[in-house]
């Protein structure tokens, strides 16, 4: 193995020994990086310089701390002091922040080294990376396919080794789906459980930070770094964080594992319902209990979900004026055609189609009908999990309907790109931790089950992930890209 | 309802966003079909269900008032697009 291959615990098993060195690790990564990011397109910005002093420094100081020597990519909708963050955006395509996010600063104060940013669909809107103004990134198992999104640019370079980990933010479901599509662990915390201060806001009752790595112990070693309480997020929550790795043991005897009947019927390819329906009876086989249950909204998720997360979007992405960051229009003569005109030119078009029906469900006379019937049936989705967690500890559903698509088999029609995270949204609409994990394959592309347990029982995930990757190697196989 | 290329024109005002002729003739259509779609949730019986805004029972986060150091104005204007005398610089308002 080399070392653009491993996983977090296995370079910090080498640092520990001292059999390699911060400065190695780095100098491995960008080398890999060069060879393989012509063609993947992961990256937005690198940060090579600063990432090989960095290395430099740490070496020096010769003590390797939770993440210190580690290289990592952001989500380019991280802020990173000193380092432009686009959100794959014309509107943000300058803008270098003052300031890092929460989550952000945690990694970089273990002494995590950052690689590099990564591409997303604009401002997050999007489950494909195509919608980044940039340029798409391509799905490392197979070049043609889309990586999923809208953390598609964290999801292949993970899985194309250009980094071992990187961060993601999912309103509905932006880091499970290209975990899924791309091989890799995808895991997405309780609402509130990780700071979202610093990350651009899509929609604010929905995002959530969360991380995508080689396997499940990566994850949970870096949800253990970023998690708990930010005074600068007044929804974070004031709980203790578990010692995740804790719950790595292998064993899931007696849990009682749930699947909803709607996560597995037509609409979802049957090659992907046949996997997870196998997984299953390999976790009834490890002596947990596995039961059929129903979630009998789950098919108003989407639509309520449209319309809550266009309202938020258009509210928050109000603050794109022209006047304190981002593009500014210099022709307009007052101050309303510069908004208007800004925005015009700075957004692309799925971010100014979110904010207009986000602004229509949320103007005068559509309130009601719109976005407040949306919140009722938010509620109805939120209270369908509560009923199954009072007898179950865990949901296992697929986390898509179909394995990675065509880049630009979808994109001329924003419905159908939607319904790629049919399964993967209501989990955001009802604020539950969720994880994506490789369980098999079809057409040689990765099939990603997705676990979903109670408010703030990441353990659960943790300790079930575990259990199913230590009785399977789908997790270990990488694709194999040509080296240039 | 049917959303008329006058109502995408109103709702382009509230959002502030400048649309040309063929961008209002999409989004016209786009967002019909996309209201079409969510017409599903009118199946739901849903009188009496208390709306959902937000999944965590958390309301008013206090803290302390007290005064603490901001980042310098420099570097905040920095990122501003036109700039004068210490301040943002914008095309006149009345």
């Amino acid at each position: 193995m080399e070392l653009h291959q491993l996983t977090i615990h296995e370079l910090q098993e080498l640092l520990r020994r001292q059999e390699t060195s911060a400065l190695e690790i780095t100098r491995a990564i960008f080398a890999r990086i060069r060879a393989v990011d012509g063609q993947v397109r992961a990256f937005i910005t690198l940060t090579e310089e600063e990432a090989l002093s960095q290395a430099r420094e740490i070496d020096k100081q010769g003590e390797y701390g939770r993440i210190a020597g580690i290289p990592l990519g952001l989500k380019d909708n991280f802020c990173t002091r000193g380092v432009k963050t686009t959100c794959s955006s014309r509107m943000l395509e300058n803008f270098v922040p003052i300031y890092d996010s929460t989550a952000a600063g945690k990694l970089f104060a273990e002494k995590g080294i950052l690689a590099g940013k990564l591409n997303l669909d604009e401002f997050a809107m999007g489950s494909s990376t195509e919608l980044s103004t940039f340029f798409p990134t391509c799905n490392p198992w197979d070049l043609t396919r889309v990586p999923g999104g809208s953390s598609g640019g964290s999801a292949a370079a993970v899985a194309a080794d250009e980094v071992p980990f990187a961060l993601g933010s999912d309103t509905g479901g932006s880091i499970r789906q290209p975990a899924a599509f791309c091989g890799v662990v995808g895991f997405k915390p309780t609402y509130g459980r990780v700071s979202r201060w610093g990350v651009v806001s899509y929609a604010s009752s929905l995002d959530q930070v969360g991380t995508i790595a080689k396997d499940v112990r990566d994850c949970a070693l870096v949800m253990n770094i970023i998690s708990g309480k930010d005074p600068l997020d007044s929804t974070s929550v004031d709980l203790p964080v578990p010692d995740y790795a804790a719950s790595l043991d292998g064993s899931v005897k007696g849990m009682k594992i749930a699947y909803p009947r709607e996560y597995f019927k037509s609409g979802v390819d049957t090659n992907i319902q046949d996997t997870v329906k196998k997984a299953l009876r390999k976790y009834e086989e490890m002596g947990a209990i596995v039961e059929e249950v129903s979630l009998p909204h789950s098919e108003y998720a989407l639509p309520a979900y449209y319309l809550v997360s266009t309202a938020e979007a258009s509210a928050n992405l109000a603050c794109y004026d022209g006047v304190r960051y981002g593009l500014r229009d210099f022709e307009a003569d007052n101050v309303i055609d510069m908004f208007s005109r800004s925005r015009a030119e700075g957004f692309g078009d799925e971010v100014k189609r979110r904010i207009m029906l986000g602004s229509f469900a949320l103007s005068s006379g559509y309130y009601d009908a719109y976005y407040l019937k949306a919140l009722k049936v938010r509620r109805l989705i939120a209270d369908d999990f509560s009923k199954v967690f009072a007898d179950f500890d865990l949901i296992v559903s697929p986390t898509t309907p179909t394995v990675a698509f065509k880049i630009g088999e979808q994109i001329d029609d924003p419905l159908t790109l939607s319904m790629n995270d049919i399964l993967t949204v209501p989990i955001n609409m009802a604020g539950l931790p969720a994880m994506s994990i490789p369980c098999g394959f079809h057409e040689g592309m990765p099939i990603g089950m997705q676990l979903i347990g109670p408010a703030f029982a990441e353990n659960t995930l943790f300790k079930a992930a575990f259990a199913f990757e230590q009785n399977t190697d789908f997790h270990s196989l990488r694709p194999a890209l040509e080296v240039k | 309802m049917a959303f008329t290329i006058k109502d995408v024109e109103h709702v382009a005002q509230l959002a502030r966003l400048e649309l040309n002729e063929a961008e209002k003739q999409v989004f016209a259509e786009q967002l019909n079909s996309i209201l079409e779609y969510v017409e599903r949730l009118n199946e739901l019986p849903i009188n009496g269900i208390e709306p959902l805004a937000h999944i965590l029972p958390v309301y008013n986060v206090f803290r302390a008032d007290e005064i603490q150091p901001g980042p310098p104005r420099e570097e905040i204007l920095a990122n501003a697009p036109l700039v004068e005398d210490g301040q943002y610089k914008v095309p006149k308002i009345m």
